[in-house]
């Protein structure tokens, strides 16, 4: 990490799109599973996202972006056909420890 | 040069429009209502190039300020006492943006009870938001320290305010030998702005979110950015005498160099003093002033060598505000701990006076000088604190 020497004056931040590198994923206590064969691709999950975290690809659903996810529960609730439900992360640590073994 | 009578305000109003900034967001407030008065005229009359806000109070003021220097421009504003209390939150983003604004202060007292004289507890409740502060003596070197104040905000990327005691200074008619147009403008030069938020080929982000990882160290670049201003004070300050004549420095003296007893002051009473170090050398007094004309930074390295000496035995500091520490006024805390380290160390006397505008007077200042014979002969200063001027 830079030292005060090397930092911009002002705290200015000196390039566009830095949010990126600010991956907010591991504040996620639960975590949105997706269910491709109940997915409609009505995109209202993506609409709702407020992280943007739903992977959209030729305007279809192609699965929730884990860096960003903040595990809201927003998709899950709008989802028309309860293809997102969320999985709390405990949960998911366990069974793949339990794999492992 | 053009000599003129001005007040004050009128001089702070006259130096701005000779500057001509960019932005000025501004709300009238006593003692400082003409300066931003008198500059509106001048936006009316066309005289200057300024686009002019105003707004509906001075926290709007200081943070439509910062908008307009974030995107670049020369900003300046103007306010006093409530008004540069209301202006406290922002004054800090102001200074760790690293915006050059500069901001004509008229020194006047704080509610409650309510005042509208001078003291200067607005400004001091400022000392530590990372602004420049320069007190002047009178009108003349109030609108000379704020064309200096231009250079001196550019140059180290820091807000500068220049105070001037309310009604004494902003109300009291003086000469004033003003500059021409083209004399300012050419000492100032070309805006400098450390960026620019509208510069689309340049996209940058102000004022993100800065936590544990990184605050720190922008609060330390902040702290050096203050460590630059002496020396750009004095440049400026001897670029300025250079050219027309009038010189200032980061602290004035007069009668000083054989004093064994020294009197600080600061703002107008400096003044006052100056006469009854005349009256008081007539009687046989070694008395001799020192007047702390800027404040932030606090230049405490020059002090201490000025001071360090072993014909000085006595301090005694003219605070025109406290600390509520019940410790002195500010004045006296900082120049006491500017000489810790002195090998002669001098005994200190601070006095309050001057609070809510009540006079001083000559008479009073020379009772000091009297009083602190007797603490020089005793070799003990009875009280650390005092008062002048107060019904007891």
């Amino acid at each position: 990490m830079k030292g005060w020497r090397e930092l911009e004056i002002g705290a200015i931040i000196p390039k566009p799109g830095t949010a990126m590198e600010f991956k907010t994923g591991d504040w996620r206590i639960e975590r949105p599973i997706w269910d491709e064969s109940k997915c409609i691709h009505c995109l209202f999950c993506f609409i709702y996202c407020p992280d943007s975290s739903i992977i959209v690809e030729d305007g279809k659903m192609k699965g929730i972006n884990l860096d960003y996810c903040k595990g809201c529960g927003i998709c899950a609730r709008e989802c028309p056909k309860d293809a997102i439900t969320m999985k709390r992360e405990v949960e998911i640590r366990k069974e793949e420890l339990q794999k492992r073994e | 040069m053009p000599m003129k009578a001005l007040t004050g305000n009128e001089a702070m109003a006259e130096a701005m429009r000779q500057i001509n900034p960019d932005v000025v967001a501004a709300y009238p407030i006593t003692p400082s209502t003409e300066v931003v008065q008198i500059f509106s005229n001048f936006v009316a009359d066309g005289l200057v190039d300024t686009e002019f806000v105003p707004v509906e109070s001075e926290h709007s003021a200081m943070s439509a300020c910062v908008g307009a220097a974030c995107a670049g421009g020369r900003v300046m504003t103007c306010t006093a006492s409530q008004g540069l209390a209301l202006m406290h939150e922002i004054l800090y983003i102001a200074a760790a943006l690293r915006l050059p604004i500069v901001l004509c202060e008229v020194n006047r007292s704080l509610s409650a009870p309510i005042n509208i004289h001078c003291d200067h507890s607005d400004t001091m409740g400022s000392r530590e938001s990372g602004w420049i502060q320069i007190y002047a003596v009178d009108s003349q070197e109030a609108y000379d320290s704020i064309i200096q104040a231009i250079r001196i905000a550019e140059e180290a990327f820091l807000p500068v305010m220049v105070s001037a005691d309310g009604f004494i200074i902003s109300h009291c008619m003086q000469r004033v030998d003003t500059l021409t147009d083209e004399e300012v403008q050419s000492f100032i030069g070309e805006h400098k702005s450390p960026y620019q938020l509208l510069d689309t080929s340049r996209p940058i982000t102000v004022g993100p979110l800065d936590l544990q990882d990184y605050y720190f160290e922008h609060k330390r670049q902040e702290i050096e950015a203050m460590n630059t201003v002496e020396p750009i004070i004095e440049k400026v300050a001897k670029e300025f005498g250079q050219k027309f004549g009038r010189y200032y420095g980061l602290f004035e003296t007069y009668m000083l160099d054989d004093a064994e007893q020294v009197i600080v002051a600061m703002g107008s009473a400096a003044g006052t003093v100056k006469e009854a170090c005349r009256e008081l050398r007539a009687e046989g007094y070694k008395v001799g002033l020192l007047r702390t004309r800027v404040f932030r930074p606090f230049p405490h390295k020059k002090l201490l060598e000025l001071l360090d000496k072993p014909q000085i035995k006595l301090i005694s500091v003219l605070d025109r505000s406290d600390t509520m520490s019940t410790m002195g006024g500010p004045i006296l805390v900082e120049l006491r701990s500017a000489l810790y380290n002195a090998t002669n160390k001098p005994m200190m006397k601070d006095y309050i006076y001057g609070l809510g505008g009540r006079d001083i007077f000559v008479e009073e200042i020379k009772q000091v000088a009297y009083k602190g014979k007797e603490y020089i002969e005793s070799g003990k200063v009875d009280k650390p604190v005092d008062y002048i001027g107060l019904r007891e």
